[in-house]
């Protein structure tokens, strides 16, 4: 059976909002929803940041002077769900992937275009619950992990509220996995092939595998965490014949998969950008493929390496450790070909390929120390230790972040029709980079000397350490100015950026900037090489 | 820039042409069913492994009748045929014969669920009283709600089908289909949860 698209339903745009109104409106247009992904995921990393900022302060000083112990535990809740939730998986899924993919497959708009607002519209008010449970009596405390009998015993309105949008969230990530697996596979122009599609949309295909396969374990898990704590039962509370430990297990079934929904994007972007600032083909397109797919399979059954200190048995240990171990190669398989994409190249030293290359640098550094804590010995001693806070942040925000910024540089004048300011961005990321290595480089040698995370008091001798680490944070927060800066100058009185201001094969850059209602004025052009670049020379030659 | 209209009158003259593409609407659902089930397959897990580490204190109670579940099982599986029958009957255009067979599976549905909670008001536990039965309760409950769900699309559907400016018909399959898929693996999740459950 087929569809064929009505022309009166699809030209109904017409009655929507024009200008910036359509961004706050319901709006069915992909390119629209991914600005609305992106504003609203930046507005919640501010939000995120300034709690980052009070958690850094706090811990400039051993005592807790700056705020309540139990203020601390409620920020760093805060926090780490804010970051996670509204910021790292909305901006690198949903607003990249919406205004990328359409056009990455050759369509006029994702699969379910209704879906896809809707999955945008659970955000906000889902944002605004969790920002609220900050202030009703009792907030969440409990981290982001929200671990059993911790989130059942401490006061409990706040947490009910931050499961519900947590609950909203997961929902919204569903649909728009949904939504990209149906556009990447069944809404390919004629005549495109799966293994010609920029490696973005297998990024995106594999993650979103992952957000159907895992998120609706974490939906199923919150929903029992919520009879435990409002209907009295007893799945996860000791007391009551309940077993924390499976909570643990359907939590880390979903999150851990999770840390791959938030890094896999940021590898398909990476591999947008380096190739067209290198003017380099990307080296080992195949292997990339199937080190996602291998990426995405391992990822399933890595879970338990987090669970090394909760009682679990020998097997489990080294089968977890050895599962872990293998995700290293898929994964230094990509770092390899981006190393071996930028050798030889003709590489222009800009925001975007800066951010890209301090993402390789930091990425393959929490890479490392990710190998070193899925080796049992070694987990056991630093466990919920500051050096797991160093990691994950060197994945996720030396990782993503990096990405998130640098995909910034790269799709700006695409978005807009403008140049952003070379000199801030440069300025951005080297105040970023040396902020955020400031930060986090000293926390490895505070986990290894036994400090714990999660505590808003420390012993003394750690002192000088901490504040070292408090003066990046500072750094990453001045960071943010230029860039805002940059971002409101260049929107006003930007360079004109032309419709491809790079050069750039990728389809999206077919079009005019910014792009047309349905993304092409007639057919979707057929992009069989991506990256074929340096090619049309040698022909020449 | 172009402008918004100039896109929309091109636009306008290709949709003519060549702006059609293969139905995946079935698709996206059957994604979706992979998703739920995922959560159905978390419940499960969780409730082996607490079946396996964790023993229920002496004197706890936690016997299950088989007679309702059972007939419960042979309900679902036959409005499962009952439904197929009713897609049958609207690809030969008969509407009011799918439409009957619709509201009959309907009826299945509700008396399936009126069956389960009989039999949770006569069980001799009740939700908090011990592990078992917290995961008893939000096993069956969960599956309930996805049989309630189904019951109201059913009879939506059965709505859509009638024979004066109804929208579902022979040409119009999809929201039969639809739900008929849904509705199948809300049985087959049940035949799972009648196994792990009451017969293990």
């Amino acid at each position: 059976m087929t569809i064929s698209i009505d022309p009166q339903k699809t030209n109904n745009e017409s009655l929507q909002p024009k200008g910036w109104l359509r961004y706050f409106s319901f709006s069915l247009d992909h390119k629209v929803i991914g600005i609305q992904y992106l504003v609203c995921g930046f507005l919640f990393y501010l939000i995120g940041g300034t709690l980052a900022s009070a958690i850094r302060i706090e811990l400039a000083s051993p005592m807790s002077d700056f705020m309540p112990r139990d203020v601390y535990n409620q920020v760093l809740t805060l926090h780490g769900t804010i970051m996670i939730f509204l910021w790292i998986v909305p901006v690198v899924n949903g607003a990249f992937g919406n205004y990328l993919i359409p056009f990455y497959v050759g369509a006029r708009d994702m699969a379910f275009p209704r879906l896809n607002a809707v999955a945008f519209w659970l955000i906000p008010p889902s944002g605004l619950m969790l920002v609220a449970s900050y202030f009703v009596e009792g907030a969440a405390q409990a981290g982001w992990t929200a671990y059993p009998p911790l989130s059942i015993t401490t006061p409990q309105s706040g947490q009910i509220i931050w499961i519900l949008s947590v609950l909203l969230l997961g929902g919204s990530s569903i649909f728009g996995g949904i939504n990209f697996i149906a556009t990447i596979i069944k809404l390919r122009r004629p005549g495109l092939k799966l293994m010609q599609l920029p490696m973005y949309c297998w990024a995106m295909l594999g993650t979103s595998l992952l957000v159907v396969l895992s998120t609706p374990v974490l939906a199923g898990t919150l929903i029992l965490l919520s009879f435990d704590i409002i209907a009295n039962t007893g799945f996860f509370n000791p007391v009551l014949g309940g077993n924390v430990v499976v909570y643990q297990h359907l939590f880390w079934f979903y999150s851990h998969p999770a840390v791959y929904i938030m890094v896999l994007p940021a590898f398909g972007l990476v591999s947008e950008i380096l190739p067209v600032h290198a003017r380099k083909p990307l080296f080992g397109y195949t292997t990339m493929v199937f080190s996602i797919m291998g990426i995405v399979v391992l990822g399933l059954v890595v879970w338990a390496h987090h669970m090394f200190t909760s009682g679990t048995p020998p097997w489990m240990r080294l089968f977890f450790t050895i599962a872990t171990a293998f995700i290293a190669v898929p994964t230094g398989i990509k770092f390899f070909n981006w190393v071996a994409t930028l050798w030889g190249g003709k590489i222009s030293i800009n925001s975007a390929m800066l951010f890209s290359c301090g993402f390789i640098i930091n990425f393959v550094f929490g890479g490392i120390t990710g190998v070193a804590l899925a080796q049992v010995p070694f987990d056991i001693h630093v466990h919920d230790t500051y050096f797991v806070v160093a990691h994950f942040h060197y994945i996720v925000y030396g990782g993503t972040v990096f990405i998130i910024f640098s995909s910034i540089y790269h799709w700006f004048p695409k978005v807009t029709g403008k140049m952003l300011n070379e000199k801030l961005g440069i300025l951005h990321f080297i105040i970023t980079f040396i902020g955020f290595n400031l930060c986090f480089a000293p926390q490895h040698w505070l986990g290894l000397n036994g400090m714990p995370r999660r505590v808003a008091e420390y012993d003394p001798q750690f002192q000088f350490v901490n504040q070292i680490s408090s003066l990046g944070a500072l750094l990453m927060a001045i960071s943010t100015i230029p860039f805002l800066i940059n971002v409101f100058l260049s929107v006003r009185n930007g360079k004109d950026a032309g419709d491809n201001p790079w050069n750039a094969l990728t389809p999206e850059w077919l079009t005019s900037s910014p792009p047309p209602v349905e993304n092409w004025e007639g057919e979707a052009p057929l992009v069989e090489e991506p990256y074929g670049y340096g090619k049309e020379i040698s022909e020449q030659k | 820039m172009t402008t918004l209209d100039s896109s929309k009158e091109i636009q306008k003259n290709n949709s003519e042409v060549n702006e059609t593409h293969e139905d995946f609407r079935m698709f996206g659902l059957i994604t979706f069913l992979i998703a739920d089930g995922m959560t159905f397959a978390g419940f499960f897990a969780a409730y082996l492994t607490y079946k396996a580490v964790n023993p229920l204190p002496d004197g706890a109670i936690y016997e299950l009748e088989l007679p309702i579940p059972t007939l419960n099982t042979i309900l679902l599986l036959v409005s499962s045929a009952t439904f197929h029958k009713a897609g049958k009957a609207l690809l030969k255009d008969k509407n009011s014969d799918s439409q009957k067979w619709l509201f009959f599976t309907a009826f299945l549905g509700i008396i399936f669920l009126i069956c389960q909670l009989y039999e949770y008001f006569h069980l001799p536990f009740g939700l908090t009283d011990n592990l078992f039965a917290s995961t008893f309760y939000a096993l069956t409950g969960f599956h309930g709600l996805h049989v309630t769900l189904g019951t109201l699309m059913i009879l939506i559907i059965a709505w859509q089908s009638r024979i004066n400016g109804g929208r579902l018909t022979s040409q119009n399959m999809f929201p039969l289909e639809a739900v008929e898929l849904y509705w199948h693996f809300v049985d087959g999740i049940w035949v799972i949860l009648f196994i792990i459950l009451y017969l293990l």
